[in-house]
């Protein structure tokens, strides 16, 4: 019970699949100028995991060692397939702003490395559990990413005027920085530094 | 012509950069920057997939999986629109690809083949790969203008992995901050570095 617990739960903060393990940075660093898009990109993150995790841990006994890569990215390539199709006619807007990474998903890798790391290893079940810890680390970083960027690089919260802007009136004078990519690296390299601060046991030994 | 294709590939390289503009390719631009020789070795190797795949992809784009490509096969073929399954073709490709450089490498070059080591069958998972296949498909670019883009992007990936490599190997001998070490360090550094990119970013050509 406390196995599946750890599973669970370690990815949130102890095994952050961003802070910690470096996978899936590349869609964390360039969907999260705003919370709509940024949502939107961790539920379809969330439902490609489950579904890739769970059915490469269906299929890992019968799946033959040397071409287990072009097995996996094919499994992984239809479900984004899937998710993008559904997006396209539910939320063309948001799919729009996405353009391409919806796309890279695929080889987002956190679902290439769970694949790898745990579903090739343990029972469908678990491989689950482990995909929902994982997507939901992913998706609390890219939030909070998220809220902060466009917060304070628009002034807004899912599109809603919070500090109201100096071009339209108001006080606020938007940071600049935020919406361009250098404001997402220097965010993200903050909470890594904040989480270690933290949890002192995940510093790395040498620069 | 010819200023047309040296436009795309300047802006290739420097103005919608890849790595620090798009953030395209960051796990490995992250996890394989310790050293310049790495870097220059997997920049190498993506230059090399970059080149190949993007025209090959574009090909297949244009006449397998577009709206009303196969016309070429026979005109009752016209009718069909094959771009959902674009994402599974573009990265079987990919994949193919990769295995070619990687036994081409082992055959040719042992000693850059056992220095990439693990790194090179990531190179198929490489967001930078894909993005650039998508983002290909996106803008429309016909043939040449394909090579011209992916060729150039790969440049411009190798140029900012070396970079971030050699500024690394010097901060080994800095005293960073005890939670900043590693890890946090590189992302405050490549955000320094996509500012210094952003001054491309007027460019006008």
């Amino acid at each position: 019970m406390s196995d599946k617990k750890d599973v669970l739960l370690d990815p949130l903060f102890n095994n952050n699949p961003i802070a910690l393990q470096v996978l899936g940075i590349c869609s964390a660093l360039a969907v999260t100028t705003k919370l709509e898009t940024s949502g939107v990109m961790c539920l379809a993150v969330i439902f490609v995991l489950l579904g890739s995790n769970f059915s490469v841990s269906l299929l890992r006994n019968k799946i033959p060692p040397n071409i287990r890569i072009i097995v996996q990215l094919t499994i992984i390539a239809s479900l984004v397939i899937i998710a993008d199709q559904v997006m396209k006619a539910y939320l063309f807007d948001v799919s729009k702003q996405l353009s391409v990474f919806v796309g890279l998903i695929i080889t987002n890798c956190i679902i290439m490395g769970r694949a790898e790391a745990f579903a090739m290893q343990n029972a469908p079940g678990l491989s689950a559990i482990d995909a929902m810890g994982n997507a939901t680390g992913y998706s609390i970083i890219l939030m909070a990413t998220a809220f902060i960027r466009e917060l304070f690089g628009s002034g807004k919260l899912f599109g809603v005027e919070v500090l109201p802007l100096v071009t339209e009136g108001g006080w606020y004078n938007p940071n600049g920085l935020m919406v361009l990519s250098p404001g997402a690296f220097f965010i993200i390299g903050i909470f890594i530094w904040m989480l270690r601060a933290w949890k002192p046991e995940q510093v790395e030994e040498e620069g | 012509m010819l200023e047309h294709y040296m436009s795309l590939g300047v802006k290739a390289i420097f103005v919608e950069n890849m790595a620090l503009a798009y953030f395209l390719g960051m796990c490995s631009f992250l996890a394989c920057s310790k050293k310049v020789e790495t870097a220059i070795g997997l920049g190498m190797a993506v230059v090399f997939v970059l080149t190949v795949t993007v025209p090959v992809n574009n090909l297949l784009y244009f006449y397998f999986l577009r709206d009303g490509a196969m016309a070429w096969i026979h005109p009752s073929m016209g009718q069909y629109d094959l771009s959902f399954v674009g994402f599974l073709s573009y990265i079987g490709t990919i994949a193919a690809m990769v295995q070619i450089v990687e036994m081409t490498l082992d055959r040719f070059v042992p000693k850059l083949y056992s220095a990439l080591g693990v790194f090179l069958p990531l190179i198929a998972v490489n967001c930078a790969i894909l993005g650039a296949s998508l983002f290909m498909v996106e803008r429309e670019y016909n043939f040449g203008e394909s090579v011209v883009f992916g060729f150039g992007s790969g440049i411009g990936w190798l140029l900012a992995i070396v970079a971030l490599a050699a500024i690394r190997e010097r901060l080994r001998y800095s005293n960073v901050p005890l939670g900043l070490r590693g890890l946090g360090m590189t992302f405050i550094l490549t955000g320094l570095m996509a500012i210094g990119f952003m001054a491309f970013s007027g460019i006008q050509l």
